[in-house]
């Protein structure tokens, strides 16, 4: 039997409360109607005897405490799922809004999903190239992997993504079919387009599927953006077996989103006014990356997220970077000096890769060129704060070295067009022939062997 | 007639129950239709609160509420070894067998598999009296481990019944015990502990004898004790867990328990990967035979977490009491200081610090309390050593977990960033860390890797700290002004810094470093650091020491003196002298 309930009791932000509720269950969604005909979904968000709180995704202006209906619709929210899901552009709560109507569903999935269990997961060892030299060489992307973009308002993060995922070999030796899934949290509108043209450029457009919350969309969308997209990738990648890299971007409008409607709720803030549960919402998030056994296909994902302020210690990036398999940090002075990818290969880090490269993955020299290339490059900075100091040319003979070593690393190296695709091999390459231009004594990550083959002489 | 007790509100994974609900403090309750398992945490005359360890989606107002009518408890007995077990001990090969790749809720599945068998030793016979903690019958856990089923606590008497040796299930009775009441007890060959309190002891004991990992830093400059407490703080990417590997491949411990509380599932795939593939040096077999994994990944329920270091623990301390050495890595402890709080904020208790609740330096200090070196009730001696991960917000230190966890931990190893960044590992900044343990361990020291130990250590150190002194100046003028035995100390410092302390946890001889050839390495580089100050005293300019070679000879040793071949560095003192004389 279906209730209707008339009328709310309270109304307090996007939170509507709802009195003599009979069989609510948590999280389960409802629909209001409002009298004007329009009509709304909302999910219980808590429940305390009979009275149920109920979260409004579309936000509640235009509800007064006796113009609504509001029906319970028995379920926790789903996402209908197909492969038809290709190609189409829905909304953040996975309502087509590109005019082709409705998908017919082969399955629905709870949007929150559950945890893989830890013993079923396979550990990620294939590498992705994705022909940049910074990413591929020093932070190497691994299929099934989480790996973050730190970035700030103004750098060309996206146009990394974009290049990603248009040069990403993802699946080609394997037969198996690639695609990507976009989310778009609170993002402006020509960005969210930017991405949508590059796709159409690139010729995958028909290999994406696009959730787009936009930056004057309602927050409360907001939340189920990234779940709705990680559950039609997790359809894709165990069901058919598709590699499937999920872009989503901005994770701090994400994040602001749960701190709006925490601080709705009246729950007590943790740091800087984010909830102190934000941890487990970003890992229940981010932990859907991964593969596992018995299914061909992978969930990989590159969220991007603009650092408030460049601050890395921000507890958005912070907490970040505590569940995301390293980060691939951009920074604003490589970007003023015209380098594009501005990746500051420092802080920059990717946890996984030291079992996916070297000898049977990319090249036995993979993991002590890249380890003496960050150790080199570490050199560089301590020169050049000297530098600063004392002026070029007090210098001693071995930093002016390493001053010359880190100007051509970042003109050669780590700059490259946005349209270049470099394979490893000559990325690798590239590596060796820049730190040859240091004395082979101060390689001291590299043993002799290798040394012997790779080094080139002066 | 027991009574019925339906669930009031729900928000999160916190449940209400209206009214006196006849439940206890800490006791264990199934929630709702799917029997999610929860724990009371408080308890007030018109309401109960449960914390539920499962998704709580789903659940309804009047759900039935079901008491165990004990604390959350786990169960102790052979199988727990060569195991991976969520946070409330539940085996997640078994629930993977049940529902699938992804974890079902409210799936019922015993810790321990009931249709093993074990081959069983009776050690105790008819007629005799056993005590609390006495060990009745063993059997072969692992091949490296032997099991031993002790009598529980508070229980004592004479045996009745003693089944003969053979092959026996988990919850067979294998002994009948009659108490001093005349009631007969049936003894099977496992237990259950509840996770919160502490098993009892005869007596703490001098924890004297260092916990050797093979990593120079730690085991020359800041080591622990069998027993002892160490805390790892690092920022992300410091290499916290790098470390925490690292020390449960290669620690000298007998059994490791792991504990990933709220870490990332690919890492705990990589752990059991790693460590079934990894063949223990000493006992020939795989890592995996002495090692039991708690995998709370961090999007699994958050109550269960919290509940995740307390389940390490007593599991730890069961092995413990049959007298053996346990070090138990908790991989973070900052997840399960966050978990706290989120509960303390879903219970809207009055928060401290940082949103973190009122009681977390007493919860800290409870658990860490839990280490030491002891004597158990029957006697035998074993240690339970907690070497805990702190990730600190924003990789400041000054947090509230860093700096409570640093008031009950006896070792701090600092991972810094810097560090890191230029890829030194282990990232253990040796000016920040310290380890209050030196002093008992001294007597070890002398004793087994060499009388001259702790005497090279205290150069070491003092060569580090004159660095980074001259460091200060360096930063503003640049080394080439210093004077020639500045420099000197420059330059050993980098062979200390580069050839000792950083190590290469991929190369199969530096991965794991026996003491011996850390005492070797040291008094080399001390070596060479007095003969070539007395050659710069003579006024010979610091360039043509260096240009002899033998810094970056010595830099260079952890890779050329295998751990097989450790007379190879009787030979460095000669040839160092003989390079120097040609100047």
């Amino acid at each position: 039997m279906i209730f209707e309930y008339k009328g709310v009791k309270d109304i307090s932000g996007s939170i509507i409360a709802l009195d003599n509720v009979e069989n609510a269950s948590f999280e389960e969604m409802v629909e209001i109607r409002l009298d004007n005909g329009g009509s709304r979904r909302g999910r219980i968000v808590q429940i305390e005897g009979n009275r149920a709180i109920i979260q409004v995704f579309e936000g509640t202006s235009g509800l007064s405490l006796s113009n609504s209906r509001t029906r319970l619709e028995g379920k926790p929210m789903e996402l209908p799922l197909s492969k038809e899901l290709l190609g189409r552009v829905f909304n953040g709560v996975g309502e087509p809004i590109d005019g082709l109507g409705r998908i017919y569903p082969k399955a629905s999935r709870n949007i929150n999903g559950t945890a893989i269990n830890p013993v079923s997961r396979v550990y990620p060892r294939n590498y992705i190239s994705t022909g940049v030299s910074s990413v591929d060489t020093l932070v190497t992307l691994i299929r099934g992997q989480k790996l973050p973009i730190f970035s700030g308002s103004g750098m060309k993060h996206n146009e990394l993504a974009v290049q990603i995922v248009r040069q990403a070999k993802i699946a080609e030796e394997e037969g198996a079919g690639f695609a990507v899934v976009f989310a778009a949290m609170g993002v402006k509108n020509d960005v969210a387009d930017y991405f949508r043209r590059s796709f159409e450029e690139s010729g995958v457009l028909q290999r994406v599927v696009m959730y787009l919350n936009l930056a004057n969309d309602p927050i409360i969308e907001r939340i189920l953006t990234p779940r709705c997209a990680l559950t039609a990738a997790e359809y894709l990648a165990f069901e058919h077996n598709m590699h499937i890299l999920v872009i989503m971007t901005d994770m701090t409008a994400y994040a602001e989103a749960c701190r709006e409607f925490s601080s709705s709720k009246g729950e007590i803030p943790g740091r800087k006014g984010f909830p102190g549960y934000l941890y487990s919402d970003l890992a229940s998030l981010y932990e859907r990356a991964g593969m596992i056994k018995g299914a061909e296909g992978s969930v990989t994902q590159l969220p991007i997220l603009t650092m408030p302020n460049d601050d890395i210690t921000h507890p958005v990036p912070d907490l970040t970077g505590y569940i995301t398999e390293g980060q691939i940090v951009l920074e604003r002075s490589l970007e003023g000096a015209g380098i594009y990818p501005p990746v500051a290969i420092l802080p920059s880090l990717s946890r996984l890769m030291k079992d996916g490269i070297g000898e049977g993955y990319t090249r036995e020299d993979h993991a002590p060129l890249s380890n003496q290339l960050f150790a080199s490059y570490a050199k560089v900075q301590d020169a050049r704060s000297l530098a600063s100091v004392i002026g070029e040319e007090e210098l001693s003979q071995s930093d002016k070295q390493y001053l010359e070593f880190g100007r051509q690393f970042e003109a050669r190296f780590l700059a490259q067009g946005m349209e270049e695709s470099r394979s490893m091999e000559s990325s690798l390459d590239l590596g060796w022939q820049l730190i040859s231009a240091l004395p082979r004594e101060e390689l001291d990550r590299i043993d002799n062997a290798l040394l012997d083959k790779y080094y080139v002489k002066a | 007639m027991e009574q019925i007790n339906k669930i009031y509100g729900i928000n999160g994974p916190v449940v209400t129950i209206k009214g006196a609900s006849g439940l206890s403090m800490m006791e264990m309750v199934h929630v709702g239709r799917e029997h999610l398992v929860g724990e009371v945490i408080r308890i007030t005359d018109s309401a109960t609160t449960i914390q539920v360890y499962e998704d709580t989606g789903g659940l309804k107002f009047g759900d039935p509420v079901y008491g165990a009518g004990a604390p959350l408890s786990v169960t102790l007995g052979p199988g727990i070894l060569d195991n991976i077990f969520d946070g409330i001990e539940r085996p997640l090969k078994a629930i993977e067998a049940k529902s699938g790749a992804f974890v079902e809720r409210g799936a019922e599945v015993s810790s321990l598999d009931e249709e093993r068998l074990w081959e069983l030793t009776l050690t105790a016979k008819t007629g005799d009296y056993l005590h609390s903690g006495e060990v009745y019958a063993t059997c072969p856990e692992t091949s490296v481990i032997e099991h031993r089923c002790m009598v529980p606590n508070g229980l004592e008497g004479k045996v009745t019944h003693a089944a003969p040796n053979g092959k026996y299930k988990v919850n067979d009775t294998v002994l009948k015990l009659k108490d001093k009441d005349g009631v007969e007890h049936e003894l099977s060959l496992c237990q259950k502990w509840p996770i919160r309190s502490p098993r009892p002891i005869n007596q703490r004991l001098y924890a004297n004898i260092p916990l050797i990992t093979g990593q120079r830093v730690i085991d020359t400059l800041f080591p622990i004790a069998k027993g002892g407490t160490a805390a790892v703080p690092g920022g992300f990417g410091t290499g916290k867990t790098m470390t925490q590997h690292q020390i449960a491949k290669w620690c000298d411990a007998d059994i490791i328990v792991y504990v990933g509380c709220g870490e990332r599932g690919n890492e705990m795939s990589q752990v059991l990967e790693e460590f079934s593939a990894l063949i223990d040096p000493k006992s020939g077999r795989p890592m995996t035979d002495r090692t039991t994994l708690i995998a709370n990944t961090s999007n699994m329920p958050v109550a269960a977490r919290e509940a995740s270091i307390y389940t390490g623990v007593t599991l730890a301390e069961y092995y413990r009491d049959m007298g053996y050495h346990v070090a138990i890595m908790a991989d973070s402890t900052s997840r399960w200081a966050e978990a706290l709080r989120e509960i303390s904020g879903r219970l809207e208790e009055m928060p401290a610090e940082e949103g973190f609740p009122a009681y977390l330096p007493s919860r800290l200090s409870e658990f860490y309390e839990r280490a030491g070196l002891v004597e158990a009730l029957n006697g035998s001696q074993g240690s339970v050593s907690i070497i805990g991960a702190v990730s600190p917000q924003g990789s400041d230190f000054s947090e509230p977990v860093t700096q409570n966890t640093k008031r009950f931990t006896r070792c701090f190893w600092a991972l810094d960033k810097a560090l890191a960044y230029a890829r030194h590992y282990p990232a253990i900044n040796w000016m920040s860390s310290y380890s209050e343990y030196t002093g008992d361990l001294s007597d070890w020291y002398a004793a087994n890797a060499g009388a001259d130990f702790m005497d090279c250590r205290k150069q070491i150190i003092q060569v580090l700290n004159e660095e980074s002194k001259l460091m200060e100046i360096v930063k503003l003028i640049g080394a080439d002004v210093l004077p020639d035995d500045q420099k000197l100390i420059i330059e050993i410092a980098k062979v200390i810094r580069i050839g000792f302390l950083q190590q290469n946890a991929f190369h199969k001889d530096d991965t794991y470093v026996p003491i011996k050839k850390q005492l070797g390495m040291m008094k080399a580089i001390l070596h060479l650091y007095k003969a070539a100050q007395g050659i710069v005293a003579r006024g010979v300019p610091i360039s043509k020491v260096t240009e002899t070679g033998l810094f970056e000879k010595l830099v260079k040793i952890k890779y050329d003196v295998p751990n097989e071949k450790l007379a190879l560095l009787d030979d460095y003192p000669a040839e160092i002298d003989k390079s120097l004389e040609e100047l």
